[in-house]
């Protein structure tokens, strides 16, 4: 049976399974989603969107959708892959799963929790009206695909004036247990007028076996709101990843993403912006460090819709063997949006010959009274720069990775949360087979 | 030290070194003029060993072993250090992790420990201080946006770091001002002593004053065409490079 058809024919047999307690207004969301993923199926490279990402080779595996209770996993097994040196919330999920155990939550000054509870919860009704599946519902079948499926995932609700004293961390883990998994984690942060916090999301396969996983973020930030969003994409070549994440922002509010993608089979991240206001900031920053047969595909939106205000993307890229990079970055600037500044950047090295990258940047202008621009350079490392640093000692590999360090620092400077970045470095220096005696 | 036989070179199938044959002990200063175009910055790239360059006849000695199979790293590890005309911006990557790097590579070449922290801070230390190297400048990215005056320097400083036997400094009075000129040439003076030697390759005169050579070498199209003492440069001075050729 085809994976559609699969999803399809075992959406009522979920929804029979322990889910009767759900709000009736999100099974009415779930079931819309079930029907519109059924009219779209998978995206193809036919479509634009996905001319340059096949999911065909994901979509030939059998599925475990619903898989077992998670196995014994300890924080041992887990704890490499957090970052322990910094007081943080923690909600951790195995094989969807929710773990209480290894993970900290919070009520206190703000929701730290977990979706299935605030969807169940009549306490959370309001907030799950309002939100839930407001801005991501906008015409991607995957995403549809997950909210049909919807079950689990990180929940945060910060109220107004409140500084989240500690960053956030959200970690998949899949454990293995089947041949063959899908995880459709979903996330919803609602961050209230002047609040700010930080939030570091991970997906990890601690297993050989095949994880697809489908995941989708909408966060929502209010008038003068701060959010600092960081993606860990470094898992295992067997494992791939959809990540869907939708921003909404009120007036004077910022918010950035950062996308570390150093690791995975597939991994196609699609990105998008939404203004709601004035004077917003949008930040989207993504480093990719891509080796052996790996494939990322960067997808941005930023839809300008109200005047004043910015959007600032840099996007680099370093590709060696038969790695494939896509960057895409659409910036809509609508009429409306007036005084709008847009910047974008995408810059790539190839180090292999095998080596691809497709980047298109594209623009679309209907205000007249803007700044707006974009680039694109394609390189190889500069062999003089090269010579400059084996002429000092530095053997040539180690050479190498310096510059190609270098090069990446303008995003890697951009983390605000001194042991990410620490940890970053150390990912990248292994990343390019090197030991500096050095953190940047 | 330095010992170069009938050196032939070319870059695209195009000969620029024509047979040189240079030798220079430890303890002298060597320096090499000649007009634009005569090979000069070619002598001092394949001494380093560029492999852009390549070397057809001939062969360079470093303390009696040829260099020609090293790679410019291992030359580097051998006490070859080249000063660039134009020194390379390396963005996001500082002067003193630069320098820690390269210290600590020779070193593991050579079989050493790495330099502990606290003595490789204070030898940073020490030798900004010898060229009047600003604190603050140290923790700037490599020669990004830095003056021709603040890359030369910083050449010299890096030089002083890694003590090598032969120095070769290209162009390095070029873009300089004179105040720049006289720091970096002190400098050198500093540095100089009776185990290493230095080769200047330079243009003009005005640098010599400053770092006193015992041999001047004029190079015009690839070969030694005139070698001397110091006043060699005086009368290239006065008389340009036309009576040479």
């Amino acid at each position: 049976m085809e994976l559609k058809e699969k999803l399809v024919s075992s959406f009522l047999a979920f929804e029979n399974k322990g889910n009767i307690d759900l709000d009736s207004t999100v099974h009415a969301i779930r079931l819309k989603a079930i029907h519109n993923f059924e009219k779209e199926g998978f995206p193809t490279k036919r479509d634009e969107e996905w001319k340059y990402t096949s999911l065909n080779p994901l979509l030939k595996n059998d599925y475990s959708l619903f898989p077992n209770a998670e196995k014994s996993v300890g924080f041992k097994n887990v704890k490499d892959y957090l970052i322990n040196e910094i007081e943080s919330y923690t909600l951790i999920f195995i094989d969807g799963v929710f773990s209480s155990f290894l993970s900290e939550t919070t009520h206190e000054n703000c929701d730290v929790c977990v979706l299935s509870s605030a969807l169940a919860r009549p306490k959370y009704k309001m907030i799950i009206d309002n939100y839930f599946n407001t801005i991501a519902n906008k015409n991607s079948s995957l995403a549809e695909l997950n909210t049909a499926f919807v079950k689990e995932g990180a929940f945060i609700n910060i109220p107004k004036n409140t500084i989240v004293p500690k960053p956030i961390q959200i970690i998949n883990f899949s454990t293995g247990s089947e041949k063959e998994v899908l995880l459709q984690p979903r996330n919803l942060v609602v961050v209230g007028e002047n609040s700010y916090v930080q939030i570091i999301e991970r997906h990890q396969n601690l297993s050989k076996n095949t994880t697809l996983t489908n995941s989708v973020t909408e966060i929502f930030v209010h008038k003068r709101a701060i959010v600092d969003y960081y993606k860990i994409q470094n898992d295992t070549n067997e494992s791939s990843l959809i990540d869907s994440t939708f921003i909404s922002q009120k007036q004077q509010s910022v918010a950035s993403v950062n996308t570390f993608s150093f690791g995975g089979k597939i991994t196609r991240n699609n990105l998008e912006f939404y203004h709601e206001g004035e004077h917003i900031t949008s930040n989207l920053n993504g480093i990719s460090i891509l080796n052996e047969k790996q494939h990322v595909d960067n997808h941005t939106l930023v839809d300008h819709k109200s005047p004043n205000c910015e959007s600032h993307e840099l996007y680099k890229g370093i590709y060696a063997d038969k790695s494939v990079g896509v960057f895409n970055g659409k910036v809509i600037v609508r009429q409306a949006a007036q005084k709008t500044n847009a910047f974008q950047q995408n810059n790539s090295i190839l180090i292999d010959d095998g080596a691809t990258i497709n980047s298109k940047p594209q623009l679309e202008i209907f205000a007249d009274d803007v700044k707006c621009s974009h680039g694109c350079t394609i390189g190889q490392l500069d062999e003089s720069a090269l010579f400059y640093m084996q002429s000092r000692g530095i053997p040539v590999k180690e050479a190498k990775a310096l510059l190609l360090y270098a090069f990446g620092n303008d995003v890697v400077e951009k983390i605000k949360i001194p042991q990410l970045k620490t940890l970053i470095s150390k990912l990248i220096a292994k990343k390019l087979n090197v030991q500096l005696g050095f953190e940047l | 030290m330095l010992k170069i036989n009938n050196l032939h070179a070319n870059i695209n199938g195009k000969e620029i070194l024509k047979g040189i044959n240079l030798e220079i002990k430890a303890g002298e200063v060597h320096a090499i003029m000649g007009p634009n175009g005569s090979g000069k910055s070619t002598l001092a790239a394949v001494i380093a060993g560029k492999e852009d360059f390549e070397v057809t006849e001939g062969s360079v000695e470093l303390n009696g072993e040829d260099l020609s199979d090293f790679a410019p790293e291992v030359r580097a590890h051998k006490g070859v250090f080249l000063s660039f005309q134009y020194p390379i911006e390396i963005p996001g990557v500082t002067v003193t992790n630069f320098i820690k790097t390269a210290i600590n590579e020779t070193r593991k070449a050579k079989g050493i420990a790495e330099l502990p922290a606290k003595e490789m801070l204070q030898l940073i230390r020490e030798k900004a201080d010898l060229l009047e190297i600003d604190r603050k400048f140290l923790s700037r990215s490599l020669n990004e946006g830095f003056s021709g005056g603040e890359k030369k320097r910083n050449e010299i400083f890096q030089m002083a770091m890694l003590e090598p036997q032969l120095a070769i400094l290209d162009e390095t009075d070029s873009g300089l001002d004179i105040d720049a000129l006289k720091v970096v040439a002190n400098g050198v003076n500093k540095l100089k002593s009776e185990k290493n030697a230095v080769l200047l390759i330079t243009h003009y005169q005005r640098l010599l004053d400053y770092i006193i050579p015992d041999f001047v070498h004029v190079l015009h199209n690839g070969k030694i065409v005139k070698s001397g003492g110091k006043e060699l440069a005086y009368e290239l001075e006065e008389k340009g490079y036309d009576w040479l050729k």
